[in-house]
């Protein structure tokens, strides 16, 4: 199936999404990776206000190159997203509503996905220059220290993605290689 | 004895990291342009056109191929006639760096302690490798590495019982634990023998190798063969989602040992596997 998401971005409009459906997102997404979850984790434990309203949030895991003048952004690929199972099943507990990165994730957060009604979404990894051309504009809205590590609101047109992870348990990198290897062994 | 300026070194390394991070090699794109003949998985087909047409993206010269810019691997073989001139070497590498990734908009990935994490904010220090070779020229090699691929690489001290099998079935292995994680369809460098650090370095090298070129032993040019086809057994395939393509390419450096042991190491690279180089 193929599914365009735009906002108000909120969990029933992802309840239907299973692994391998294709998801174009229009709208505001946030950027975070390694060290802003961290400081965003920190921040919440101290109980303070963090960058951006976490329920029914999009987090995109990258770390865009600079951009060049008169362009929004560089290029703009997702980074592996294992390096934040350590904080992602806090987030989706409350209530982040996707996630966009490349690569397998745990148990907990497999859990998380499915306990909160979440998904997790994969963008092209290796393709960052494709996906760049999606992203209309971008702004630094905190954590600005960490230079491509900042935090991004990016507004993004037909950003294209690929359900891996879905509120039913659904896996795309468990059942994609086992429907091949099936039909290759035919 | 011929004089060489280091300042010609550092211009040339500023170019090849802008040069190398928005255009792929043409070994590379013909090889993704017949893995995707052989390919037969429909979701495999669209991600290996998909890649296909961030390439020509990136050749345009606004965005680079990926927005991991690598830490930058500079290889140096200098010919043992050369007098170097002008300055540090190391320093004019990376002065080339530090020009090449602020010019070229590359992104600033380095942290200055692996612990401490506080970014450098220039790309540097970059990693440098020497080596003394024959001759009055200096070749540079750039080859900016990703590491959502880096981190997926594994070094292992075999005993030597463990033998071809043992070698074939780490590196496939290597391969399976990596899955999706480094940007599948994969470029794999082995290095077999040496030391423990050797092991690491011949496989770093051995994806500086052209995928079109066949190894000259041809006990290694089996074994490289052998190894892909297993690796594109795995059914992993582009992006993880299902498929042939797992892997485009292994490369094989071996090396003599100790009698006591077998190194092996795997450096997995992304499809993005980039290097360019220039002769001084």
């Amino acid at each position: 199936m193929e599914y365009r998401l735009t906002e108000p971005f909120t969990k029933d409009k992802v309840n239907n999404f299973r692994a391998g459906d294709k998801v174009y997102i229009t709208g505001t997404v946030y950027t975070a990776r390694d060290a802003a979850h961290k400081r965003i984790t920190e921040m919440l434990e101290r109980g303070e206000e963090v960058p951006f309203a976490i329920e029914n949030s999009i987090i995109y895991y990258v770390g865009p190159t600079p951009a060049k003048p008169g362009r929004p952004i560089g290029s703009a690929g997702p980074t592996t997203s294992y390096r934040m199972d350590a904080y992602a099943p806090k987030l989706l507990d409350l209530g982040q509503l996707a996630m966009i990165g490349k690569g397998q994730r745990n148990e907990e957060v497999m859990d998380a996905v499915v306990r909160n009604g979440a998904v997790y979404l994969a963008a092209i990894g290796g393709a960052a220059a494709l996906m760049a051309k999606q992203i209309k504009t971008a702004e630094v809205i905190a954590f600005e220290d960490l230079g491509a590590e900042a935090v991004r609101k990016l507004y993004v047109e037909d950003l294209p993605l690929t359900v891996v992870l879905d509120s039913t348990g659904g896996n795309l990198y468990e059942e994609g290689r086992e429907n091949y290897l099936k039909s290759a062994a035919k | 004895m011929r004089e060489i300026d280091v300042r010609l070194i550092e211009d040339k390394i500023a170019e090849l990291c802008i040069e190398a991070n928005h255009f792929l090699g043409d070994d590379l794109k013909s090889c993704i342009g017949g893995m995707l003949e052989e390919e037969s998985w429909p979701v495999a087909q669209e991600m290996l056109r998909s890649i296909q047409e961030n390439i020509e993206i990136a050749e345009e010269g606004v965005f680079p191929l990926c927005q991991d810019t690598g830490m930058a691997c500079v290889f140096l073989e200098i010919g043992q006639d050369v007098h170097l001139v002008g300055g540090l070497l190391e320093d004019a590498v990376n002065a080339g760096v530090r020009r090449g990734y602020s010019d070229g908009y590359l992104r600033k990935s380095i942290v200055k302690d692996p612990l401490r994490r506080v970014n450098t904010g220039d790309n540097t220090p970059a990693y440098i490798n020497t080596e003394i070779v024959s001759g009055d020229k200096v070749r540079i090699i750039v080859a900016p590495k990703g590491f959502g691929s880096e981190n997926m690489s594994q070094v292992k001290m075999l005993p030597p019982s463990a033998g071809e099998k043992g070698v074939k079935d780490f590196v496939v292995n290597v391969c399976a634990q990596a899955g999706a994680n480094p940007c599948p369809p994969v470029v794999i460098g082995v290095g077999i023998g040496g030391t423990f650090d050797r092991a690491a370095l011949m496989a770093k090298k051995a994806l500086l190798k052209p995928v079109d070129m066949e190894n000259e032993d041809p006990y290694y040019r089996d074994m490289e063969n052998e190894l892909l086809e297993r690796i594109n057994k795995l059914g992993i395939g582009p992006q993880g989602f299902g498929g042939r393509t797992t892997a485009l390419s292994v490369k094989i450096n071996a090396a003599p040992t100790h009698i006591a042991g077998l190194p092996v190491a795997v450096n997995v690279n992304c499809h993005v596997s980039r290097h360019k180089e220039a002769v001084i």
